[in-house]
């Protein structure tokens, strides 16, 4: 598997300080499961701060003695926890479509899954988080089925976990991430063979719906 | 390995040697009184990574509380700073660096002293007590997961190479421009949108990411340059 479409530093960045909402920070937990290449852009930017951290002006103590109190909580607490035994190797009988952490929030994988219909042979799942800043489901788009242009307002990210879709002259496949801020101008379908399977994040409120799905609800005759 | 033993630094207001002989005193004693005289100079000095390493790595492996003590005096001042930039409430940024510290206690085992950047892993410990602290979730990847990717790149020198990632990055960071190690820094350390950075900057939100990008485009070719 080839990742051509990669995590924008700025969204590796905010989740790296931990100032991404949950809704967003699944879509880039998931990708980062699928790809070593961000993970490694994570790893330099944990390293920068770790940098910045060692230049921090250092905020004395208020107490008299902090260390005291470490020393005392040390001598109280008995250390529980030890290096976490490395888990027996799991050999599922079939591989995962969809990787973790996704997969918790969803209760299982793939053939798990209890789709809502859309129309237009469509699907979707949504995905509750305690992040009301955010709207994430999980999409079935038909293999082949094309979708008008259009463009759309808002932040989005689209994560492909199967199938692929092809936008302009570009094609995003497993693993692939699209993010688009503002006025992007979508001319995306879902190419041949096989169903489009993917995680769409989007800006609550309600009307910044997903490109995907305003595309294929007939109703909105986009 | 003449990187591996650097100690840069910083802030220092004594010269080299005198640093060498606080720390010194410092790892050979636990009388409070010595301690309170030299923890100034531990706080405003940079140990290097290797120092760092090795202290945490005696943490882990034999619960050694002189080890813990050295690297406290130097970590607590700066997780405290870091928890008060958010909370704004000294109590709490006490509480939270205290934490912080009980973790990397607990915690210590877990550390490859051979592979990895202490600051880098302290920050990770922080930034988490701090998301927690505030109810915020932040899903993560799960090295286990069968459906996980695994990076099939590392070739046989890879941890000579982690070793010497927090020594490059350091040297790397310093020779940013200003205003993108600023925009960094804000991110890490304010907790506030790349909006929110680029409005107190009087900047375009747009300068503010594409700073953000120039300056990871540099922190990765720097790393990349190694291989
Ligand atoms: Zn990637």
């Amino acid at each position: 598997m080839k990742i051509h479409h990669h995590l924008s530093d700025e969204l590796l960045l905010e989740y790296a300080s931990g100032n991404l909402s949950e809704g967003w920070s699944l879509a880039v937990a998931t990708h980062l499961a699928l790809c070593p290449e961000c993970r490694r852009t994570l790893e330099a930017m944990e390293g920068a701060a770790g940098a910045l951290f060692d230049k921090i002006k250092p905020a004395p103590s208020t107490s008299s003695d902090s260390w005291e109190a470490m020393k005392a909580r040390l001598v109280a607490e008995e250390v529980t926890e030890k290096r976490p035994p490395v888990p027996a190797k799991r050999s599922p009988d079939h591989a995962f479509v969809i990787p973790e952490p996704l997969r918790s929030y969803l209760g299982g994988d793939v053939k798990d899954l209890k789709w809502n219909a859309l129309g237009r042979g469509a699907y979707q799942i949504r995905i509750p988080t305690a992040d009301k800043d955010t709207q994430v489901r999980l999409l079935k788009i038909p293999a082949g089925k094309p979708v008008p242009e259009h463009t759309h307002d808002g932040r989005e990210i689209t994560l492909v976990l199967a199938g692929s879709f092809r936008d302009g002259s570009d094609i995003f496949a497993r693993g692939d991430v699209e993010e688009a801020d503002g006025d992007l101008l979508h001319t995306p379908h879902a190419t041949e063979g096989e169903d489009c399977i993917c995680l769409a994040v989007t800006e609550a409120p309600l009307k910044f719906t997903s490109w995907i799905v305003r595309a294929i609800q007939p109703i909105l005759k986009i | 390995m003449p990187t591996m033993s650097l100690t840069v630094s910083i802030l220092a207001r004594t010269c080299h040697n005198d640093q060498k002989a606080n720390y010194g005193s410092l790892s050979r004693s636990s009388h409070g009184v010595r301690m309170k005289r030299s923890d100034r100079n531990l706080q405003e000095q940079e140990l290097s990574n290797a120092e760092l390493s090795r202290l945490l790595g005696l943490v882990g492996a034999e619960r050694n509380v002189e080890a813990f003590e050295t690297l406290f005096r130097f970590y607590s001042p700066r997780v405290r700073a870091f928890m008060a930039m958010k909370t704004r409430d000294a109590l709490l940024a006490e509480e939270l660096m205290q934490e912080t510290m009980m973790s990397v206690w607990n915690k210590a085992a877990q550390f490859d002293p051979a592979r990895g950047n202490v600051s880098a892993w302290i920050f990770t410990i922080a930034r988490n007590l701090r998301i927690d602290a505030f109810r915020r979730k932040r899903p993560v990847f799960d090295e286990n997961d069968p459906a996980f990717v695994k990076d099939d790149a590392p070739p046989a020198d890879v941890e000579l190479e982690e070793r010497q990632d927090a020594e490059l990055l350091r040297q790397a960071m310093e020779s940013l421009p200003p205003e993108q190690l600023e925009v960094i820094r804000r991110a890490f350390f304010e907790d506030v949108s790349h909006s929110t950075i680029a409005e107190d900057m009087g900047l375009p939100l747009g300068t503010v990411k594409s700073r953000i990008r120039l300056a990871f485009d540099k922190l990765r070719t720097s790393l990349e340059g190694r291989r």
